[in-house]
C-alpha cells in the first residue's frame, strides 16, 4: 500500500517538473531584473563582482535573514546534543600519525589566511562571506582531525561569533541614521576592482566570513564533543 | 564542452543511484560527496564561480564531515 | 546532439530529484532519509543555476573595467543559490543533531520502530 501510494507520488512529481521543464527554454534570455542588476550594478554599488552587488547590496536584508536561520541552527544543535547525558569524558583513542599532526599544525594558519583573503575580496572575485567562512571552519576541522581531544575555547568562539553578528546589524543601523533605510551603502564608493571600493559591502563581508567560520566551526565542535 | 558534461552527469546520477543502494551508511555518504562535487563543477561550466566554490566548500567537505561524524555515534550498517 | 545540448543539465538536475525523493520515501534508517534529503537540495540547486544560464554568455564578474554587461548570465539565480546552499547545511546539521539524539534515546534508527511519542 505503501509502495504503491509513493510510485503515485513520484509519477505525479516526474510528469510535474518534466512538464515545467519543457516551458523554460535553456539558453534563452528570461528575466529583465537581472539586466537591471547588471548594468547599474556597477554605479550604484561599487563592486565589481555583480553577485556580491546582488547579494550584499541590493538584497542585504535577505542576507540578514540568511545569517538568522544558520545562527538558529547551529542554536537549535548546541541546544539539542548538550542535554543530560552527554557524554564529555576523554576516550583512548590511538593518536593521530606523525604526519598529519605536524601538517595539522603547519596547514592550519596557511588556510586560515587564505579563508581571510577569499572574504576580503569577495567584491573583486568571485568569493565571499560565505564561502572564506567555510574555508576557515574546514581549517578548524583539520585541527581536529590532527588531535582528537583538542577543544577550542568555547568563550573565544562564541564572542567572534556574537561580535560578528552585531557588527552586521549595527553597519545597518549606521545607514539608518545616516541615510534614508536600513542597510543603505553610505561609505564612499571609491574606484572599481581596487580593494578599499563598494562602500560598506567588504565590512559586511568581513563580518559574515567571520560568523559563518565562527558558527561552522561551533557546529563540528558540538558534535565531536557529543561523540567523544 | 557538453560532451564532457553530459559524461559528468551520468557519472552523477550513477553516484546518486549507489547512495540509494548501498546499505553501509559510510559509502553512501561518500556517495553523495561525490554528488556534491560533480555538481560543483556543473556549477562552473554554468559561468558560476560563486556558487561552484559555495557548493565544493559547503556541500562537499563540511556536510561530508558532519554526516561521518555524526555516524560515529551512530549504526554504521543500515538496520 | 542538440537534443542534449538543451537539455543535459535539466536532465542531470531533474534525476537528481527524482532519486533524492524516492530515498526520501523509500528507506527507513534515518541517516539514509537525511542522505536522500541533501542530494535532493543539490537538484534543486543544480535547477535554479541552470535556469540563470545564457547560451554564449559569461560569468558576471567585471574583471576589467568597462567591461560589456551584455554577454553575461543572470547574477539573480546564482545569489538565490548562494543562500540556499548555506540554508542547505544548517537544516542538515540540525537533521543530524537529532539523529544522534534519537539514537541515544530509542537505540534504533529505524523509522518503523519509532512510532510511539512518550511524553
Amino acid at each position: 500500500m505503501r509502495a504503491v501510494v509513493g510510485i503515485i507520488l513520484l509519477a505525479v512529481v516526474a510528469v510535474g517538473i518534466g512538464l515545467a521543464l519543457a516551458e523554460v527554454p535553456f539558453g534563452a534570455p528570461k528575466t529583465e531584473v537581472g539586466g537591471y542588476y547588471l548594468e547599474h550594478g556597477r554605479e550604484e554599488t561599487g563592486a565589481a563582482n555583480a553577485v556580491t552587488s546582488v547579494v550584499v547590496g541590493y538584497r542585504a536584508f535577505d542576507t540578514l535573514g540568511e545569517v538568522t536561520v544558520l545562527f538558529v541552527a547551529a542554536l537549535g544543535l548546541g541546544a539539542v546534543l548538550t542535554a543530560a547525558g552527554a557524554k564529555t569524558g576523554r576516550r583512548d583513542v590511538q593518536p593521530a600519525s606523525l604526519v598529519l599532526r605536524s601538517g595539522a599544525k603547519l596547514l592550519f594558519p596557511l588556510i586560515i589566511l587564505f579563508g581571510v583573503y577569499v572574504f576580503a575580496h569577495g567584491h573583486l572575485t568571485p568569493g565571499g562571506g560565505f564561502q572564506g567562512g567555510a574555508v576557515i571552519a574546514s581549517a578548524f576541522l583539520l585541527l581536529y582531525l590532527g588531535d582528537r581531544n583538542r577543544r577550542i575555547s568555547k568563550a573565544r568562539r562564541t564572542a567572534t561569533e556574537s561580535l560578528s553578528g552585531i557588527a552586521f546589524v549595527v553597519i545597518g543601523l549606521l545607514g539608518l541614521s545616516v541615510g534614508g533605510h536600513y542597510l543603505m551603502n553610505f561609505m564612499p564608493k571609491g574606484t572599481l576592482n581596487t580593494l578599499l571600493s563598494a562602500g560598506i559591502i567588504p565590512l559586511i563581508y568581513v563580518a559574515i566570513g567571520f560568523k559563518v567560520g565562527a558558527e561552522l566551526a561551533g557546529v563540528i565542535d558540538d558534535l565531536v564533543k557529543e561523540t567523544a | 564542452m557538453i560532451v564532457i558534461a553530459s559524461v559528468l552527469v551520468v557519472v552523477m546520477l550513477a553516484a546518486a543511484v549507489a547512495a540509494l543502494i548501498f546499505r553501509d551508511l559510510l559509502s553512501a555518504v561518500i556517495a553523495s560527496c561525490v554528488v556534491s562535487l560533480i555538481a560543483s563543477l556543473l556549477f562552473f561550466f554554468l559561468q558560476a564561480p560563486d556558487v561552484a566554490m559555495a557548493e565544493a566548500s559547503i556541500g562537499a567537505a563540511l556536510v561530508t564531515a558532519v554526516f561521518v561524524i555524526a555516524l560515529r555515534r551512530t549504526n554504521r550498517y543500515e538496520e | 546532439m542538440s537534443f542534449l545540448s538543451d537539455y543535459a543539465y535539466y536532465i542531470g538536475a531533474f534525476g537528481l530529484v527524482l532519486i533524492g525523493l524516492l530515498v526520501v520515501l523509500s528507506k527507513h534508517n534515518l541517516i539514509k532519509v537525511i542522505i536522500g534529503l541533501s542530494i535532493f537540495d543539490t537538484g534543486i540547486n543544480l535547477f535554479l543555476v541552470s535556469v540563470g544560464y545564457l547560451r554564449k554568455g559569461t560569468a558576471p564578474i567585471f574583471s576589467r573595467p568597462g567591461m560589456d554587461a551584455g554577454g553575461m548570465v543572470d547574477p539573480v539565480p546564482q545569489a538565490l543559490v548562494l543562500t540556499a546552499i548555506v540554508i542547505g547545511v544548517a537544516v542538515l546539521a540540525l537533521a543530524l543533531g537529532l539523529a544522534v539524539r534519537l539514537y541515544r534515546e530509542y537505540g534504533t534508527l529505524d523509522l518503523r520502530k519509532m512510532r510511539e511519542l512518550k511524553w
